[in-house]
């Protein structure tokens, strides 16, 4: 099992990678990226082979469970499938190496591979793949080409680090590195303002969650060694073992799984922490599609299948009562809603993105607090497709139809005629997240539907339904917007741009006129730096489709968008047993694929797209209401305010604290750190001055000048020895042994 | 066995080697001086190892007989060009070394 053995290679390759096109980028023909590429490429290849062995493991430990269940005894246990005698325990793949002893407490660094691990490695591999060639174009002429590069490399490697690991302790380095990265490529652009915020915003942000993860890891540790009597742990499998154990007490747990929750809050985007996501799209497209879509924002939905256990028994998600409440479900009931609502709200096409995944991780987080492990990573790993598929599409309008713009409402509609590839692939994705049959989105949003009602938590049936109305509703719009009606964008966008870019063209007085025009209008998330990138690279004028470079991601993720779900579509149902963990685990139990409600949700999801078709597409309904009642007119200012969130956080809670903070700083500097800091001045120079005349004059250059003469002294002396006169060292020589020979004469 | 005999034939030509290397004031003299000595080594390592029935002392021999080979050879090419240099084979005139 050479992959399974060796999947510590998979984080390792990128690392490498980051350290050459950090330190030697350069100087490769294409700046760095194409080292980037390749390192991404070997960790995919080595990220199948593990999925392929990991599941060819499952599948030979099953039939030699098969045939031993059926030679042995009758009263033999053959597990929770043991009618089909296909339950074999199919242990996790660990290797780890020490990292540092202390006071008896052995901290590891280590792999750990199991279903979950593989499934989500392969994930990670194929989109940051397809992000790094798609990027080559995409970036191409970009000012810190490489940098970005180094970056992604750096993120893959941490995203990967975080997904092998086998203890919690290596999964919180992982979980702060990739947060790093996430913080570098938002602020990929920092010369403006706007993006070097969205930065910290997001770094600042997810910090608050991390906090929690901080003190879940620490009590993880303390989780252990209350069910292990003193032997605590930062191990996965160990800490997975101690909640289910009886030794622990539940409130114990209960406080891990909070604090371990508000760590996925923070890092998943669930409300109230969302609101760093939107603020991210300030980074370039890729990043967005590969850091805040497919892979680090479903770092918690990731921690939260790992560390199941805890959350199952601490709070209580196989036994609901009072109707099937509990906070992690409850949290992401909440944000599949909001996150949902303010998709209709936004022009900027990433943020509608953004929102929409804040929604999609909610339905993630929701599965797992409704027990429905399988569905949460089924989402997980669906999700991850279609989503990129529709950021690397709005990356390829901006690029090649509107200007580097994102907003729909001005530059954007009627894309459809000029880029067909990217309309398609575009569609393809928008139908899989509204999950419409038999796509990607449909197999996986049915599962966590389905399998909320069969745990006893039917209001969180009825909260996916209507997520699932709204999802299709919103990406109508979005794709309304975006590829139909009249194209929007105008002559202007590239007449300005060419003056960015500094090249003039022939015919100033024209764009004197139009630049006059251009004066205000301001292009998000792009600066003069990429209109300048984009100069360069000689093409035509006018919306037109992206090179393959840009389509040929696009293909590979629509393909998985449509395909991905068939891997547990009745009658296969491979996800489960394959990806399912059996050691250390909860005894969740999946419901049966349900016609009814399938059919129930793609009837919503229609509605969704016909409502959305009728409204924006067709124009009926009741329009502009937002101008004639006040009452729809607050609602969606409350929307557009992204329900003063944001003015909560940074004006109440910052502003209030920040004065206060501030002051007692600056009374601790005044009086405090600076009469510190002027009594050491003082006492260091005249120790300066005590250590100059005495002990440097004195001590130190006497010794030097004394050692220095006596050398002298001596090799004059000793020269006169060497007279240069072969047979005077010769004589010596022979005068030398003789005295020698009768030296040993005399004393032996 | 007359060791005697050979360890003195040895000491004699040993001597004259060291006499000649310290007396001689022609560079070639001196070196064929240092062959008579390496000579009179040879001339013990033989003896001895025929007073013990052993192989080993004509093997030594054989290899110094090699190193001779060898130092004349560099010694001659380095009179040599002390020779083209100063035109003078005369060991005394040899005293860039001094201190």
């Amino acid at each position: 099992m050479f992959f399974l053995d060796h999947a510590w290679l998979v984080p390792l390759i990128p690392a490498v990678s980051f350290v050459v096109i950090l330190f030697f980028g350069k100087r490769f023909p294409q700046k760095g990226s194409e080292v980037g590429t390749v390192a991404v490429g070997a960790s995919f290849l080595l990220a199948c082979g593990t999925l392929v062995q990991w599941i060819k493991r499952v599948q030979d430990a099953d039939h030699a469970h098969g045939v031993g269940a059926a030679i042995g005894a009758l009263g033999r246990s053959v597990g929770r499938l043991g009618a089909e005698g296909t339950a074999a325990q199919v242990a996790p793949v660990v290797h780890h190496l020490t990292w540092f002893q202390n006071a008896g407490v052995r901290l590891t660094v280590g792999v750990q591979i199991d279903g979950l691990a593989s499934i989500v490695m392969f994930v990670v591999t194929l989109v940051s793949l397809l992000v790094h060639v798609y990027s080559m174009e995409y970036m191409r002429g970009d000012r810190r080409y490489t940098h970005f590069y180094a970056a992604l490399s750096l993120f893959t490697a941490s995203m990967l680090l975080l997904v092998v690991a086998d203890n919690t302790l290596q999964l919180l380095v992982g979980w702060e590195l990739v947060g790093l990265c996430s913080f570098m490529l938002i602020g990929h652009w920092w010369e403006e303002k706007p993006n070097s915020d969205a930065a910290l915003k997001a770094f600042l942000t997810t910090r608050t969650g991390d906090i929690g993860l901080l003190i879940g890891v620490v009590m993880t540790y303390w989780l252990v060694d209350r069910a292990t009597g003193g032997h605590g742990s930062f191990n996965i499998l160990a800490v997975n073992q101690a909640a289910s154990s009886s030794k622990v007490g539940h409130t114990l747990v209960m406080w891990t799984a909070l604090a371990l929750l508000l760590a996925i809050i923070g890092k998943s985007g669930q409300f109230p922490l969302h609101t760093w996501l939107p603020d991210a799209m300030a980074g370039p497209t890729p990043v967005s599609a590969l850091i805040h879509a497919a892979t680090m924002v479903v770092a918690g939905v990731y921690m939260g299948a790992r560390l199941y256990p805890v959350f199952w028994h601490g709070l209580s998600i196989g036994t609901p009562g009072h109707g099937g409440l509990n906070a992690m479900a409850l949290i992401g009931g909440i944000t599949v809603i909001i996150g949902a609502a303010l998709a209709f709200v936004q022009d900027d096409i990433k943020k509608v993105l953004a929102y929409s995944t804040i929604s999609q991780l909610g339905y993630m987080v929701m599965a797992l607090g409704v027990g429905a492990w399988t569905a949460a990573v089924f989402h997980l790993f669906t999700h991850a497709f279609f989503k990129a598929d529709l950021f690397l599409g709005a990356g390829s309008v901006s690029h090649s139809g509107s200007h580097h713009s994102f907003d729909m409402k001005k530059d954007m509609g009627g894309l459809k005629k000029y880029m067909p590839k990217t309309y398609a692939t575009f569609v393809i994705g928008s139908l899989a997240l509204a999950g419409i049959f038999p796509l990607a989105g449909f197999w996986s949003k049915d599962e966590i539907l389905v399998n909320a009602g069969h745990n006893g938590y039917q209001a969180f049936v009825v909260v996916g339904l209507v997520g699932a109305f709204m999802t299709a509703a919103y990406m109508t719009r979005c794709v309304y917007l975006t590829f139909h009606g009249e194209y929007r964008g105008s002559v202007e966008h590239e007449l300005a741009e060419v003056h960015e870019a500094e090249v003039f063209a022939e015919g100033d007085e024209l764009i004197e006129h139009h630049l006059a025009e251009e004066q205000d209008s301001f292009v998000p998330g792009f600066g003069p730096h990429a209109a300048a990138a984009h100069g360069d690279d000689g093409h035509g004028h006018g919306p037109h489709e992206s090179n393959g470079f840009i389509t040929m991601p696009l293909f590979v993720l629509s393909f998985f968008a449509v395909f991905a779900g068939f891997i547990n579509a009745p009658g296969v149902e491979k996800f489960e047993k394959w990806f399912q963990p059996r050691v250390a685990f909860v005894d969740v139990s999946t419901a049966k694929f349900s016609v009814i409600l399938a059919t129930i949700s793609v009837l919503i999801a229609l509605a969704g797209i016909g409502v959305g078709y009728a409204y924006y597409w067709l124009g009926a309904g009741p329009q502009r209401l937002t101008d004639r009642n006040p009452l729809a007119r607050s609602l969606k200012h409350f929307l557009v305010m992204k329900y003063y969130l944001d003015v909560l956080y940074t004006d109440i809670i910052v502003g209030s604290l920040k004065g206060a903070i501030a002051d007692g700083v600056y009374w601790v500097n005044q009086h405090v750190i600076d009469n510190v800091l002027n009594y050491a001045g003082r006492g260091a120079i005249g120790v300066g001055r005590f250590t100059y005349e005495y002990i440097d004059q004195r001590g130190v250059d006497g010794l030097v000048n004394g050692l220095a003469n006596v050398t002298g002294e001596a090799g004059g002396e000793v020269r006169r020895v060497q007279t240069g006169r072969l047979q005077f060292y010769a004589l010596i020589l022979v005068l030398a042994v003789g005295l020698f020979a009768l030296a040993l004469w005399i004393f032996t | 066995m007359l060791l005697n005999q050979f360890l003195m034939l040895s000491a004699f030509l040993f001597c004259t080697g060291i006499y000649g290397v310290l007396t001689r004031k022609h560079t070639v003299l001196v070196l064929m001086s240092i062959e008579l000595m390496l000579a009179a080594v040879n001339i013990n390592l033989v003896a001895f190892g025929a007073f013990h029935n052993s192989v080993i002392g004509q093997v030594f021999a054989l290899f110094v007989l090699t190193i001779a080979a060898a130092e004349v050879g560099v010694g001659l090419a380095i009179v040599l060009l002390i020779y083209r240099n100063s035109h003078s084979a005369d060991l005394d005139d040899a005293h860039a070394l001094k201190g």
